[in-house]
């Protein structure tokens, strides 16, 4: 044998199940750009909302990284706030609170979304809600006043004259409650009454976009979801454009129904998750007590995708139907 | 164009630069070889020869009286320096014969033309392969001749031969194609004779345009074989994807391309062939990829079965960089070697020696997000996080409910997971674990 062989025998080489090379996207890299895909809604909730609105994700985000360090550092468990799902938890909780509310309540509401709502479950992948809609559900149910007070980014539009007492309400419980029917335009580009991060139609779609295009989600549920939406306000001679620009479905359909963790993998799984989650959120807009549904209906199918999963796997490669 | 594919797959960088547009180049002959007497699927060989023998190149020196076997033959002339067990790619020891060269290259007197296929029946052609140990050099290594006779009440109506090339890196297909096109044209009238087929379809990726060229002028003007042009996508060269692709047959769960009237082979295989019919020369030698970044001059080297892997390292200059990990065949699908001290087989299609930067440690793995990619890459439709999820906790009745058993194990879930989860591995090792208690059953 040449002498070089044996020399080079003596050297370790790593000895691993194949594959041997890996996709350089890691989980860390999706969690930072799903945040990237955030910025602009909340930039745009800032210009409308002020300086409050920046004070309450500023909290929102803090209290999410802190309480999960925290839990894990009690648990004696390795601290994994670099993975950014903390983070992005506290974001999205913060881009649907109110832009009134007192600074506590983010906090008790990022306290909630990560010490009850993923680490009770198990942490990162282990939670069967989203985190950040829990949050919300709880504060919405603890304080529906505060949770409820809403200000409009330009307080006297004119067609809004004569209608002084309404101003603090949404949209959405403007048509609910006064028939009372927002302007496209205001609606879509969001200088209305609304959560921080859910009234501007192009910056959510802009960051949705990013998502799409570095491969993070598929139109698929946000897709289904929008469509049931569309076509089943039409079918109750509702105004399908207004139902799908108000409140918080675009944020909602883009960045909470396509949550990973907590949503199904299968394809047709998804389809329904979506098709579920648009009908649970007309009906709760036309017959709910609620003016608003997204948040209930998201988190309602949550607790629907196991089963979801379980029902409607694809059909396998080479299956041959037994009734064939 | 519009190219043909299947459902799934991902797309991974090709990294084939370094060597697709070198030609194939001799490597020099070793001092010795040692020819494991089991290097395909089916009964391990029993050795012909003795120690002290003087053998002769193409000389047969282990074959098997079992059914599903392949012969195995001297790949230089020499002596017969030892009989015994040495490591193997797969990391097991296996019998092999040592045979120190004595530098002639002596012929063996079975080394003749055999016909032309014109002249041969079917059953002397699948003869002839079975005689010459050929064996699927894709990397699987099944012997060819046991394919190509069907399964009484079977019939194949189709030949497809893989020329896709789908894993990274590896180049030595395509260079055979644009070197040899007139005998893998040769090989596939041979194997379509001995299948009994009228029609052979030969699935190229189109990230190779000048092979998918060189093999169309070869085929223009021969009734039955067209070239088609494949999405590149990987797993294409997946028996089952292929056909999908090209014929749109899918091969039933647990089946064989036979279930579909389907015979496929690799183009270096029809290579093989060939040279099995018009020289009567049995697979003593192929073509083998080094490359990889800790290479210093990445080739396709045309190799004596049985040359250790150190030494066509050597010969391509050695190791730049200390490789992190080394491995024969893709970086998809080979295995990792701890040792450079083992001889190339009839299946070694590369030998890659990777740094560390291009391998990731295997101990940065986070809890599954379930993002739903390895859904949607799996070529099989199955749903690799909940069948690696059952076997991690040992769930394997579960994991066999999820159809661990249908996973054809290309890596692609593992490789697009960016919670980097060991995914086909815990496939794997359900897989193991369901045929073991399966086989306790009986």
């Amino acid at each position: 044998m040449a002498g070089n062989v044996d020399s080079m025998a003596d050297k370790r080489f790593i000895v691993s199940s194949s594959p041997h090379w890996r996709s350089p996207v890691a989980t860390p890299q999706i969690m930072r750009d799903v945040i990237i895909a955030l910025l602009p809604a909340s930039v745009m909730g800032i210009i409308f909302f002020k300086l409050h609105a920046l004070l309450i994700i500023l909290v929102s985000v803090i209290f999410a990284v802190l309480t999960e360090a925290v839990i894990q550092k009690a648990l004696h468990k390795p601290v994994t706030i670099n993975d950014y799902s903390a983070a992005v938890a506290g974001l999205l909780l913060a881009l649907v609170l109110p832009p009134t509310v007192p600074l506590w309540i983010p906090a008790i509401g990022s306290i909630v979304a990560i010490g009850i709502a993923k680490h009770v479950f198990g942490g990162l992948g282990q939670n069967p809600f989203n985190p950040a809609l829990i949050g919300r559900a709880v504060l919405l149910a603890s304080w529906p006043v505060l949770m409820t007070r809403w200000v409009w980014p330009v307080s006297q539009a004119p067609w809004m004259q004569g209608f002084d007492a309404l101003t603090t309400a949404t949209p959405l419980a403007l048509l609910k409650l006064s028939g009372i029917k927002t302007p496209y335009a205001a609606l879509f580009f969001g200088n209305v009454a609304g959560c921080i991060g859910e009234t501007s139609v192009p910056a959510i779609l802009l960051g949705a976009l990013y998502l799409i295009w570095r491969g993070h989600i598929t139109l698929r549920i946000p897709g289904y979801f929008i469509g049931t939406v569309a076509v089943l306000s039409a079918l109750f001679r509702q105004d399908p454009l207004f139902h799908v620009l108000a409140g918080g479905l675009m944020l909602g359909a883009f960045f909470m129904a396509t949550d990973y963790v907590s949503t199904p993998v299968t394809p047709r799984g998804q389809a329904l998750f979506g098709i579920g989650c648009g009908v649970l959120t007309v009906m709760i807009r036309l017959f709910g007590g609620y003016p608003e549904g997204v948040c209930y209906a998201i988190l309602i199918m949550d607790a629907a995708t196991a089963v979801l999963d379980k029902f409607t796997r694809p059909r396998r490669f080479g299956e041959v139907r037994r009734s064939a | 164009m519009n190219l043909r594919s299947f459902l799934g797959g991902t797309h991974v960088p090709h990294s084939k630069e370094a060597t697709a547009a070198k030609p194939i180049r001799e490597a020099r002959l070793p001092a010795k070889v040692t020819i494991p007497l089991h290097q395909h699927t089916g009964a391990p060989c029993e050795p012909l020869v003795k120690v002290g023998d003087h053998v002769l190149v193409g000389q047969k020196i282990g074959d098997s009286p079992a059914k599903l076997t392949a012969p195995v033959h001297a790949s230089v002339s020499g002596k017969v320096a030892a009989i015994g067990y040495y490591l193997q790619s797969g990391g097991r020891l296996v019998n092999s014969i040592v045979i120190e060269s004595d530098g002639e290259q002596q012929l063996s007197p079975d080394v003749r033309p055999r016909g032309t296929v014109e002249d041969l029946s079917s059953e002397d052609i699948v003869n002839i392969i079975r005689e010459a140990g050929i064996v699927g050099l894709g990397g699987a290594a099944f012997p060819t001749y046991f394919k190509l006779v069907p399964p009484p009440g079977k019939k194949f109506d189709t030949l497809v031969i893989n020329g896709s090339e789908c894993e990274p890196y590896l180049t030595a297909d395509h260079r055979i194609m644009l070197e040899r096109p007139d005998d893998i044209v040769y090989g596939i009238k041979a194997l379509m004779k001995a299948a009994r087929v009228g029609r052979a379809f030969v699935g190229i990726e189109d990230n190779k345009p000048d092979a998918i060229e060189a093999i169309r002028r070869a085929v223009s003007g021969v009734p039955g074989i067209e070239v088609v042009a494949l999405a590149t996508k990987y797993p294409q060269g997946a028996e089952k994807q292929l056909v999908k692709a090209i014929l749109g047959r899918e091969i039933p769960s647990g089946g064989l391309p036979v279930d579909v009237g389907v015979v496929v082979n690799n183009v270096g295989t029809a290579a093989a062939v060939a040279d099995a019919l018009k020289e009567g020369m049995p697979l003593v030698e192929r073509v083998v990829t080094v490359a990889g970044s800790c290479v210093r001059e990445p080739q396709n080297l045309r190799v004596r079965i049985g040359t250790s892997i150190g030494e066509l390292i050597e010969e391509c200059g050695g190791f730049v960089k200390e490789p992190a990990k080394v491995i024969i065949g893709g970086p998809m699908m080979g295995v990792a070697q701890f040792s450079l001290d083992v001889p190339v087989t009839k299946g070694t299609s590369g030998v890659l020696a990777l740094s560390r930067g291009e391998v990731e440690a295997e101990d940065v793995s986070m809890p599954c997000v379930r993002c739903g990619k390895c859904v949607e890459v799996c070529p099989m439709r199955l749903l690799p996080l909940f069948i690696s999820q059952r076997a991690e906790a040992g769930r394997f009745d579960e994991a066999e409910e999820y159809n661990a058993l249908d996973c054809i194990e290309c890596g692609s879930c593992s490789y697009i997971c960016p919670s980097r989860r060991p995914l086909v591995q815990a496939i794997r090792l359900a897989k193991s674990e369901i045929m073991a208690r399966r086989r306790k059953k009986q």
